[in-house]
C-alpha cells in the first residue's frame, strides 16, 4: 500500500486520538518506528492490520473509522493541500460528482504509484446519482468507506445538502447511494485557482 | 453585414475561445471574448487599438492588421503592454470574406497565457469558469499543484534520510568505549588535509604499563584510564586538531598547521606528563606513561598515509627504544637503522 494512503491514516489517528494512542496501535501493528513514511511502499497487510488495531482500540468499527478518514483528508488543516486538489475537479458539487471517475487517474498523476480502486459515478436523474467503488487487488479495507467520508466533507465544502448510504459490498464492488437536496444550501469554503506556492 | 453578426459570432467565440478579441481592418478591437475583458480590465475596450494594446515580438510582422493576417494560423507570441509585462501566445485568423461574420479585412486574434498561466491566475484572479471547458490550463494548474506537494513530500524524506545517513556515519566513525573517531575516521581526515594541501603533524601515541593496568586493576579499570586518556588528549589538542583511537591502547592525533620540532616535543612532553599523573579507580591507582612519535606532512613531496604511518610507527619504535616515556620526531636515518638490526623487537608493555 502507498504510503501516502497509510501516512493518512496515521496522521488521522495521530491528530484526532492523540500520540499515545497512535502509538499503542503502532505497536500492536508491528509498525517500528512508529511512522510512515509518505513516499515509501509497505505491505499491504500492514494497513489492514493497523486498522484491525485501532477499532480495537478505539471501540469502533472499521468502517466508521474509514469513513472519519475520508471526512479529515478534506476538513484537516493537516491535508489541506489535498482538499484544495479534489477542489480542482469541478466548480461546484455536480460537476465534482460527474469528476469522480478521473478520481484515480488524477491521484496516479499527483503520485504514479498511488494505485486507487476504479470510481465510477451513475447519474439515475432527479438529483439521484450512485457510486461505486471497485476491486483494488488487495486492498486490506474498503475503500468506499473512505469515499464516503470524503464525499460528506466536500458536499460541506461546496455548500451542497446531500443524502449519502453506504448501500454495502457486492462482488467486491460497494456503492454509495448520493442524494442531492440542494447543490447551494450554503456557502461553500473559498477555493481560489493557483493559491499554492 | 447581416444585423447582429458579429454579436453572434461573438457569442459562439465566447464559449469556445474565452479569450479571443475580434480585430477590424483599422486594427480597433470590435470584441472581446469574457476572459479577455476580464484580463484586459481597460475601460472603453471595444474601438481600442490592438496593436497599442499588444506587441507581437515573434515572428517579426508587417505593420497593421494586414501583417496580422499574413502571420494566419501561425503562433504569435505577444506581450501585454503595461507596468508588468505579461507574455501571451495567440493565433490569428483572417474574418472570412463573404462577409458572414462581419466586413471583411478583420481578424480574430484568440490568446492563452502558456506556461505564465499560474501567475496569471494570481494576477487576474482567475477561475475555472474562466477557462474553455476544453482548455488544459486548469489540469496544469492541478498538475503543479500536485507536484508542489508531492516535491515537499520527497524533499521531508530525503531530509530525515540525510539526517539518519550523518548519525549512522558518525556513529560508524566513532569509538563507542572512548567518544574518539576510531580507525575508519583516520583516512577521511587525512585525506581532507592533504587534498587542502594543509600542512600537519601525524603522532602516533602508544600508552606505556596499560597491559599491566588491565591485568592487575581489571579490564574495567582499563576501560577508565582509556576513558581518562582520552579526555586528557581532547583537553590538550587545538582546535581543528584531530584525537583518533587506532587501537587498544594507540591513538593517533592529527595536528594542523606547522608546528616546528621544538614545539612537538614541547606539546609531546606535556602529554605524556599528564598521561603520568596517577588514574584513582575503585580506591586502587593506576599509572600508566606514553610513547610518541612524530612526523611532519611539510617533510614529503607528496603525503600519503601508509607512509607516514609507517614513518610515526618507526619514530614510535625509536621512543620506547629509548626507555619509554619519550618522544621521537621521525627522521630518515630511523628507517636505516631498523633496516639494519632486524628482528630487534620492543616487548609490550
Amino acid at each position: 500500500m502507498h504510503g501516502l494512503i497509510n501516512r493518512a491514516i496515521e496522521l488521522f489517528l495521530r491528530d484526532t486520538y492523540g500520540h499515545e494512542a497512535w502509538e499503542e496501535i503502532a505497536r500492536g501493528a508491528d509498525l517500528a518506528p512508529p511512522e510512515f513514511e509518505a513516499m515509501l511502499d509497505y505491505p499491504d497487510a500492514l494497513t489492514g492490520d493497523v486498522l484491525v488495531q485501532a477499532a480495537q482500540l478505539l471501540d469502533k468499527a472499521e468502517a466508521e473509522i474509514l469513513e472519519d478518514i475520508g471526512t479529515y483528508l478534506v476538513s484537516h488543516p493537516t491535508s489541506a493541500a489535498l482538499r484544495r486538489l479534489l477542489r480542482f475537479s469541478g466548480a461546484d458539487f455536480t460537476d465534482f460528482l460527474h469528476s469522480l471517475d478521473d478520481l484515480p487517474a488524477r491521484a496516479r498523476l499527483a503520485a504514479p504509484q498511488l494505485d486507487l480502486p476504479p470510481v465510477a459515478l451513475v447519474d439515475r436523474g432527479q438529483q439521484v446519482f450512485s457510486v461505486t467503488v471497485g476491486k483494488r487487488g488487495t486492498a486490506g479495507f474498503a475503500f468506499g468507506h473512505v469515499l464516503l467520508g470524503l464525499l460528506r466533507a466536500m458536499a460541506d465544502d461546496y455548500g451542497a445538502l446531500v443524502l449519502l448510504e453506504h448501500k454495502g459490498c457486492r462482488d467486491g464492488v460497494e456503492t454509495i447511494d448520493v442524494q442531492l437536496l440542494e447543490a447551494a444550501f450554503a456557502i461553500g469554503r473559498s477555493f481560489v485557482l493557483g493559491a499554492a506556492g | 453585414m447581416r444585423p447582429g453578426a458579429i454579436a453572434s459570432l461573438g457569442a459562439l467565440l465566447d464559449v469556445l475561445c474565452p479569450m479571443h478579441l475580434i480585430v477590424d481592418a483599422m486594427g480597433r478591437i470590435t470584441h472581446a471574448g469574457p476572459t479577455a475583458r476580464k484580463v484586459l480590465n481597460t475601460k472603453g475596450l471595444i474601438g481600442c487599438d490592438f496593436l497599442d494594446l499588444f506587441e507581437v515580438r515573434r515572428p517579426r510582422l508587417e505593420p497593421g492588421v494586414p501583417g496580422l493576417r499574413a502571420a494566419a494560423g501561425r503562433r504569435l507570441h505577444c506581450v501585454l503592454r503595461g507596468p508588468v509585462e505579461t507574455e501571451l501566445k495567440g493565433v490569428a485568423v483572417p474574418l472570412p470574406e463573404d462577409r458572414a461574420l462581419g466586413p471583411p479585412g478583420g481578424v480574430i486574434v484568440d490568446l492563452s497565457f502558456g506556461i505564465g498561466v499560474m501567475d496569471a491566475v494570481g494576477r487576474h484572479d482567475l477561475r475555472s469558469a474562466d477557462f474553455a471547458v476544453t482548455d488544459l490550463a486548469v489540469e496544469m494548474l492541478y498538475l503543479v499543484e500536485a507536484k508542489a506537494v508531492v516535491t515537499d513530500a520527497w524533499q521531508k524524506l530525503n531530509q530525515r534520510l540525510q539526517g539518519a545517513k550523518a548519525v549512522a556515519e558518525q556513529e560508524a566513525h566513532t569509538d563507542t568505549l572512548t567518544g574518539l573517531g576510531n580507525r575508519r575516521a583516520l583516512e577521511p581526515a587525512i585525506r581532507r588535509l592533504t587534498e587542502s594541501e594543509e600542512a600537519f603533524t601525524l603522532m602516533h601515541l602508544d600508552l606505556d604499563f596499560f597491559k599491566s593496568v588491565n591485568d592487575t586493576l581489571g579490564h574495567a579499570a582499563g576501560d577508565h584510564v582509556l576513558r581518562r586518556v582520552a579526555q586528557i588528549l581532547r583537553e590538550e589538542i587545538r582546535k581543528g586538531d584531530t584525537v583518533i583511537r587506532v587501537g587498544g591502547d594507540e591513538f593517533v592525533l592529527i595536528l594542523v598547521g606547522c608546528t616546528s620540532e621544538e614545539e612537538l616535543s614541547r606539546i609531546s612532553g606535556r602529554l605524556i606528563e599528564r598521561l603520568e599523573e596517577p588514574v584513582a579507580f575503585n580506591g586502587e591507582v593506576a599509572r600508566i606513561s606514553g610513547s610518541i612519535g612524530t612526523t611532519r606532512s611539510g617533510t614529503y613531496a607528496t603525503p600519503r598515509l601508509a607512509v607516514m604511518m609507517d614513518d610515526a610507527d618507526l619514530a614510535l619504535y625509536a621512543a620506547k627504544q629509548a626507555g619509554r616515556g619519550c618522544h621521537k620526531a621521525f627522521a630518515p636515518a630511523l628507517r636505516k637503522a631498523v633496516e639494519s638490526r632486524p628482528g630487534d623487537a620492543v616487548t609490550p608493555v
